[in-house]
């Protein structure tokens, strides 16, 4: 290949030196100017915005200089602020309530489902179809449908549990039962995605494998111990990584059903940076930002952790 | 042939990166443009109003007499806070603002709006009361278009069953009273919206108003017997705990459904009231010792933002006095069915119309959540506050304690 181009390359040097450069130099512009989309379009959507948000945590805003952008830089005064607030601690440890409980659930029921769709049935692949409905609804919608299904007074479950004969529980207003109500919520939302990839994770494990295991004399759950389990394991560490980054940064559920409460009951790291951004009247840009960044950084290091586990596993 | 297409690309790629770092936006907003004539923007929080709309058309005919082009956009009003302090940030402010009046203050404090002494705008025949939510520092930055307040909706038939008189419920013993009444006859006694954003405050300060309590001490026993109004009704299951979640529409649907005696509500749902399909009577909100107390004054001021060139604030005046005028201003309150801010117009509405004498009343007993010169610090206690009342409403905290706790957080955030 080389060869054959080299040949004319170099009559055409020798016959005709003086365009060499120039040749050459339109080709790294033509190179550039073929990158240069990307480039753009990454600086303007991922860098500048990471850059931005990073200027904003650690400058003193006010409405005031935020308009005239002029805001003293503080340094690490807003996450100091961050941290010494008495909401820190509470959405701290529900955000990692949340993210672990949801993360579980979603994945043990999705994995459940998935074995049980991979047995090819009549029907399977109409019920796995409607298995997908939470993932296609839009958040505002499902939402709010659950918002209105948890309602103390109104709502179904309460009226399911009062024909019972079970005290009605406030669901969505009550400190004790507000975070549980979310993640059930979110639960649902989340076990579509788990039920797809692990499905067809499932479906690239070789059928041999299970007739060798089945003449081995494997049973239903060693099977399942011993090579489905094993065999999905880049694909669950995938799921479990993406399921994470997605639960981290949960917040229309929230938002919608709860507003982060009664009080701090159901604030997690995002809600809280919502609301002091946007739902006060008067914005703290600074801290909100600082409580932003503090989640990319969780989500980073989960990121980071998969990076590590998938190289040792792969040498 | 090759050349020119590497060259092609090459602006192209360069216009996109032109683009992206100057925002190509409409240039025709504001600021530079021509000033005499021209393009004058505006921006409301009514995008329920399409271009068809009485509100549109008299933007445009006011647009028309000022001898300038308007260009109008409606924004979420939850939305236009962050809207215009961007657009102050890129000096791209809208020439004519109409914005929620405890807003004005922030804005006002950022910089981003003129005064009536710039722009020369006459705001003598607007009641105090009003005006107060938009005064700061000595200065008022702009004139309401009208305005709005909480009262109580009733259901007649729910109270005629149980034997109540509206016209007897006179201070919080009486309410109280008749809500006993009614929960007793099997209906339920009162809704309203609790809910932990400003909607909340907004719909509690009536009762901590009514109480005698001031927003500069939020744990004075005035301010504790207010909370403590709340809670009992929701322990003696006189209102619903789904107020804790209520907002003021959900609230609303709840008395829609004809099962509850009262809802704390405002004067935008008197269209939706006579939709009820039950009839249905408006009463002030009773002050803890009698008389009505002071409800929160809603609705919106019309403002005119900083412009660069300041050859552009003539036009924007007689932008804002056409919509403030007298003939205009009872169109648009009819339409957006809030209560005139003079007293002329405030006339004038209750002789079309007798049943908006309760709310004009209302609307001269109310207060601006800003004003006492709060301006900017009252979000700042806002916050707190309904962080208290969703505290001790959920059973976590008892009034006194919640409201303990809301005191020396604005304290420390007003300081």
């Amino acid at each position: 290949m080389t060869v054959t181009h080299d040949v004319p390359a170099r009559s055409e040097v020798a016959s005709a030196a003086p365009e060499r450069a120039p040749a050459r130099r339109n080709r790294q512009l033509a190179a550039w100017a073929f990158l240069a989309p990307i480039v753009v379009y990454l600086f303007a959507f991922y860098a500048y915005p990471l850059y931005r948000n990073l200027d904003l945590s650690l400058r003193n805003y006010t409405v005031r200089s935020f308009v005239r952008g002029d805001a003293p830089f503080s340094g690490l005064a807003n996450y100091t602020k961050v941290f010494h607030d008495p909401t820190f601690g509470p959405a701290l440890l529900h955000t990692v309530v949340f993210t672990g409980v949801s993360l579980v659930f979603q994945f043990s029921i999705g994995m459940a489902l998935a074995v049980f769709f991979a047995q090819s049935f009549r029907l399977s692949a109409t019920l796995r179809a409607l298995f997908l409905v939470p993932w296609l609804l839009p958040l505002i919608v499902s939402a709010s449908t659950w918002s209105w299904l948890l309602n103390s007074d109104s709502g179904v479950v309460n009226a399911a549990l009062h024909a019972a004969g079970v005290e009605p529980v406030n669901w969505l207003t009550s400190p004790q039962w507000a975070l549980t109500s979310v993640i059930i919520a979110n639960i649902w939302i989340g076990i579509p995605f788990n039920l797809v990839v692990l499905y067809s994770g499932l479906r690239a494990v070789p059928a041999e494998i299970y007739e060798a295991a089945a003449l081995d004399g494997a049973t239903g759950w060693a099977t399942f111990r011993r090579i489905t389990f094993p065999l999905l394991r880049p694909v669950s560490a995938i799921t479990l990584l993406l399921g994470l980054v997605y639960t981290l940064k949960v917040f229309d559920i929230i938002w919608i059903m709860t507003k982060g409460g009664p009080t701090d009951a159901s604030t997690t790291f995002a809600t809280w940076s919502y609301r002091l951004s946007f739902g006060n009247l008067l914005p703290a840009f600074g801290p909100g930002a600082a409580v932003g960044n503090l989640l990319i950084i969780m989500a980073l290091i989960f990121g980071l952790l998969y990076i590590r586990i998938q190289r040792r596993q792969q040498p | 042939m090759k050349l020119s297409r590497q060259a092609l690309g090459a602006v192209a790629a360069l216009t996109v990166a032109a683009c992206l770092s100057t925002a190509c936006s409409n240039d025709d907003n504001s600021g530079s443009s021509d000033a005499a004539g021209g393009t004058y923007t505006i921006w409301d929080p009514y995008p329920q109003f399409d271009d068809s709309s009485d509100w549109v058309k008299l933007l445009q005919k006011c647009g028309t007499d000022a001898g300038v082009t308007v260009k109008r956009t409606g924004y979420d009003t939850t939305d236009l806070t962050n809207k215009a302090l961007l657009a102050a940030q890129q000096s791209n402010s809208p020439d004519v603002l109409i914005v929620d009046n405890p807003v004005v203050s922030t804005l006002a404090e950022a910089g981003v709006l003129t005064s009536t002494d710039e722009t020369k705008l006459d705001t003598s025949a607007v009641e105090p009361n009003l005006l107060a939510a938009g005064q700061s520092g000595g200065k008022t930055y702009g004139v309401p278009i009208g305005a709005n307040t909480l009262a109580l909706y009733y259901n007649k038939k729910v109270l005629d069953a149980a034997k109540v008189d509206p016209a007897a419920i006179k201070d919080w013993a009486s309410l109280t009273a008749a809500l006993a009444k009614v929960t007793a006859a099997g209906k339920k006694g009162i809704t309203f919206s609790a809910i932990g954003t400003e909607e909340g405050s907004f719909q509690f300060l009536p009762w901590f108003w009514g109480s005698g309590a001031q927003l500069t001490q939020l744990d004075s026993p005035q301010a504790v017997s207010a909370l403590t109004l709340w809670t009992d009704w929701l322990k003696q299951k006189y209102a619903p705990n789904s107020v804790l979640n209520n907002t003021q529409t959900t609230s609303w649907q709840e008395f829609a459904t004809g099962d509850y005696a009262f809802a704390e509500n405002g004067t935008w749902q008197l269209a939706n009231a006579q939709k009820a399909g039950f009839a249905y009577g408006i009463i002030a909100i009773p002050s803890s010792a009698g008389g009505t107390a002071p409800a929160p004054t809603g609705g919106e001021f019309v403002t005119a933002p900083v412009q660069s060139d300041t050859k552009r604030y003539p036009a924007s005046t007689k932008l804002i006095s056409c919509l403030t005028s007298a003939d205009n201003a009872y169109t648009t309150d009819t339409t957006l069915s809030y209560i005139a801010a003079t007293d002329a117009v405030q006339a004038k509405q209750v002789a079309a119309t007798p049943d908006l004498k309760v709310w004009v009343d209302a609307v001269k007993a109310a207060k601006g959540r800003t004003s006492d010169d709060l301006g900017t610090k009252y979000p700042k206690i806002s916050e707190p506050l309904w962080t208290a009342f969703q505290a001790a409403l959920s059973g976590s905290k008892s009034p006194q304690d919640a409201l303990a706790a809301a005191q020396s957080t604005a304290a420390a955030a007003t300081r």
